[in-house]
């Protein structure tokens, strides 16, 4: 099954509804809870980030026998040092997102936490591209 | 403890989710940042905020949260109460401050989400 959800980067009420209609459809499908807490955390951070930073993207969604692969695009700012927004604590969000309560310097940790495999291709003034893969239990497929 | 005793410690009103007054609280917790719920808290939790923005609300939906305890009293927006309704997510609220409220729930027994 695919889902594509557009982010819209102009309404921060909105942001988190992709991961919540994910969630949904997870629910639906029957995977357990578990699962779907991890997935819906991991895009949820990573929605917020998209938001808050890039005005917006696109989310796509592939849930497999195997898995679940979420791919969110953005072609905001970029990440100048990874290395660093991996770190806890540590973060670059405006103050409109700390209004929101986002800002914690947890997004990318928490991200990393939830996911079995998290990649991030990012250029500065190009975009960031976040892949985060989450293996549902008894599969052993490894993520690519 | 019953989410009924902790409204009843709290001095708290309910705002949504009248239906889970009997249900026992197992683990509670504190949080002003949607990150920190997200990392340190789970499913069937009680979370004591002050951030009334409507975003807490689908923080406690993907956390899976039992509810939320805004503290102090606060001007909470309609669209948080509307969304918390929607979705059944309990809500209560205290005028008491977020110190008062957590030492209050932990003198009575109920033990954070790190003691498990």
């Amino acid at each position: 099954m695919k889902l594509h959800f557009d982010v819209p980067g102009d309404d921060l009420s909105l942001a988190g509804k992709a991961s919540s209609e994910l969630k949904k459809a997870l629910g639906r499908l029957g995977i357990d809870p578990v699962t779907i807490k991890r997935t819906a955390v991991a895009m949820y951070e990573a929605e917020i980030n998209m938001v808050i930073h890039a005005h917006g993207g696109s989310a796509d969604a592939e849930i497999g026998p195997a898995g679940i692969d979420i791919r969110l695009q953005d072609s905001g700012p970029g990440i100048p040092d990874l290395d660093m927004a991996m770190q806890e604590g540590y973060s670059t969000a405006p103050e409109a997102a700390r209004e929101l309560g986002f800002g914690a310097g947890m997004g990318l940790p928490n991200m990393k936490r939830n996911a079995d495999d998290l990649r991030i291709e990012s250029t500065v003034g190009v975009g960031t591209t976040v892949t985060i893969r989450i293996t549902l239990p008894g599969s052993t497929t490894k993520a690519p | 403890m019953t989410v009924r005793d902790v409204a009843k410690l709290l001095e708290a009103e309910v705002l949504s989710g009248e239906d889970k007054l009997d249900i026992e609280v197992k683990h509670g917790g504190a949080a002003d940042m949607m990150s920190d719920i997200l990392a340190l808290c789970g499913p069937n939790q009680l979370v004591l905020t002050g951030y009334i923005h409507p975003q807490v609300i689908r923080t406690a939906l993907v956390t899976e949260l039992l509810g939320l305890v805004f503290v102090r009293c606060k001007n909470i927006p309609p669209e948080t109460i509307k969304m918390a309704r929607q979705h059944n997510i309990l809500m209560l609220q205290t005028r008491l401050f977020m110190f008062s409220s957590c030492g209050i729930l932990y003198a009575a027994g109920l033990r954070g989400v790190d003691e498990r």
